[in-house]
């Protein structure tokens, strides 16, 4: 006999979300470790690299993050690689934040002007010090406004883990409506929650935006 | 007197574009050379060859001795002997006037902290700037900012010092307060290499002077050719240059 939605299953959600935040979290931190990376191949000045970074960008960004997950989760498995849930999305999801968040700092990268690279160079430093020195201070500025408004992406793209069986906000919701079959009120309830999450990041963003145009230092 | 920097026959080319088209010249150990020509004659061009900045096609370009179209060149140990000022002035933004000073210092030569502090104030004390040494770049006016970055190149004890048309981007006012330390640097005895449209500045600092016309040094010699040019060109420019 199906009940309606009294505080346990809130708490539930709540605790789907709990996780929906952790994964965001863990896609981030090492999505951006591996961008970073990623960043670094597509501006060096071995051809061969800039041409295997941006092969990789490319197929990343051309394949939906659903597949990616597939690929990790189901594939590996059988080649006898069995990851635990948390684990699959994790990768997935550093993959395809890597691809997406070493194209915005290449971006940014490369907006610093070219005149800043010559000046340090002209000055006997090495293309690393100039880079660590002169040229990621400006470019972080300049990437912060999309990086944060990306995280904002990641989050709503945790969603897609719940194919795979790990009980984030989208997966406990789904959960709650097998059993108590009242769709608008508990997805309603994800999507509020979700939007809570989001909001506060994109206004985030936005004022980093504003900042950034006030005054270039 | 002993060369510093020489140029044989140099030729360059962007693409389809020859820029240079056989540059030689030759400039001795404390000489301060001024670079004439119109825009589009090669003189910066051939500035920015002689710290590799640009890559040669043909010829040879030496400074002190070491060969800069040699392709095993040690690039960092040529750029710490030649100074370059830009246009532009390229300062670092987001650094300190100090930061802007002791970044190469600190980095390349491993100065420790408080010598690089005491580098820059010289430095700047050379410049008239001191009281700048904590401002940031964009506090500063234009021509402050080409004293900082003139500094900030001395502060890596250059042999030869390049200036890329380093007052073009300057009101006349603030062109001479840049003039007067290249002057002084000058006095002292620092080989220079300046490409210029300041007729005045070749006529009392330079002890040569290079009139560059279509990728050529056309015609060179004391600074005397600004009064008395040989040339048909050199007449027909200085007679535009006001």
């Amino acid at each position: 006999m199906p009940t309606g939605l009294n505080l346990n299953y809130l708490i539930y959600l709540l605790q789907g979300a709990g996780w929906t935040v952790i994964l965001s979290a863990l896609a981030f931190v090492l999505g951006g470790a591996a961008g970073f990376i990623v960043m670094l191949g597509r501006i060096s000045r071995m051809r061969w690299l800039r041409f295997v970074t941006l092969l990789y960008v490319q197929a990343i960004q051309g394949i939906p993050l659903l597949i990616i997950i597939f690929i990790i989760y189901y594939g590996l498995g059988i080649l006898g690689v069995s990851l635990p849930p948390l684990l699959a999305a994790g990768i997935a999801l550093m993959v395809y934040c890597s691809a997406f968040l070493g194209e915005i700092w290449r971006g940014s990268v490369e907006a610093v002007p070219r005149t800043q690279t010559e000046a340090a160079e002209c000055l006997a430093l090495t293309r690393w010090q100039s880079l660590r020195d002169v040229i990621l201070p400006q470019a972080i500025r300049i990437a912060t406004p999309s990086t944060v408004g990306f995280l904002v992406q990641v989050l709503k793209s945790t969603s897609l883990v719940s194919v795979i069986g790990f009980i984030e906000l989208t997966r406990a919701a789904q959960v709650i409506n097998n059993t108590i079959f009242q769709p608008f009120a508990v997805f309603g309830i994800a999507g509020a929650i979700y939007f809570a999450l989001c909001y506060p990041i994109s206004r985030w963003s936005r004022a980093l935006e504003r900042n950034l145009n006030v005054g270039r230092r | 007197m002993s060369v510093a920097v020489s140029l044989n026959e140099v030729h360059k080319s962007f693409g389809a574009v020859e820029v240079l088209r056989g540059v030689s010249f030759e400039i001795a150990a404390g000489e301060v050379v001024a670079i004439i020509g119109r825009s589009g004659s090669g003189k910066s061009t051939a500035l920015r060859c002689i710290n590799r900045l640009e890559r040669i096609q043909s010829g040879e370009i030496e400074v002190h001795g070491r060969r800069v179209d040699d392709p095993r060149l040690d690039l960092r140990a040529l750029r710490q002997e030649v100074g370059i000022v830009f246009q532009s002035y390229n300062l670092f933004p987001h650094l300190t006037i100090e930061q802007n000073i002791t970044l190469a210092p600190r980095r390349v030569k491993r100065l420790p902290r408080s010598e690089a502090r005491q580098l820059a104030l010289d430095k700047l004390r050379q410049v008239g700037l001191e009281e700048k040494i904590d401002a940031y770049p964009e506090q500063l006016s234009g021509g402050q900012q080409q004293r900082v970055a003139i500094a900030r190149s001395l502060a890596m004890s250059p042999k030869v010092m390049l200036f890329d048309e380093v007052t073009s981007a300057l009101d006349p006012h603030l062109t001479g307060e840049v003039l007067r330390v290249m002057e002084s640097l000058a006095k002292d005895g620092m080989t220079m290499i300046v490409v210029t449209h300041e007729m005045g500045f070749a006529r009392r600092a330079a002890d040569r002077v290079v009139f560059m016309h279509m990728g050529k040094v056309w015609e060179a010699g004391p600074a005397d050719i600004l009064t008395n040019p040989q040339t048909p060109e050199l007449k027909d420019f200085l007679a535009n240059e006001l």
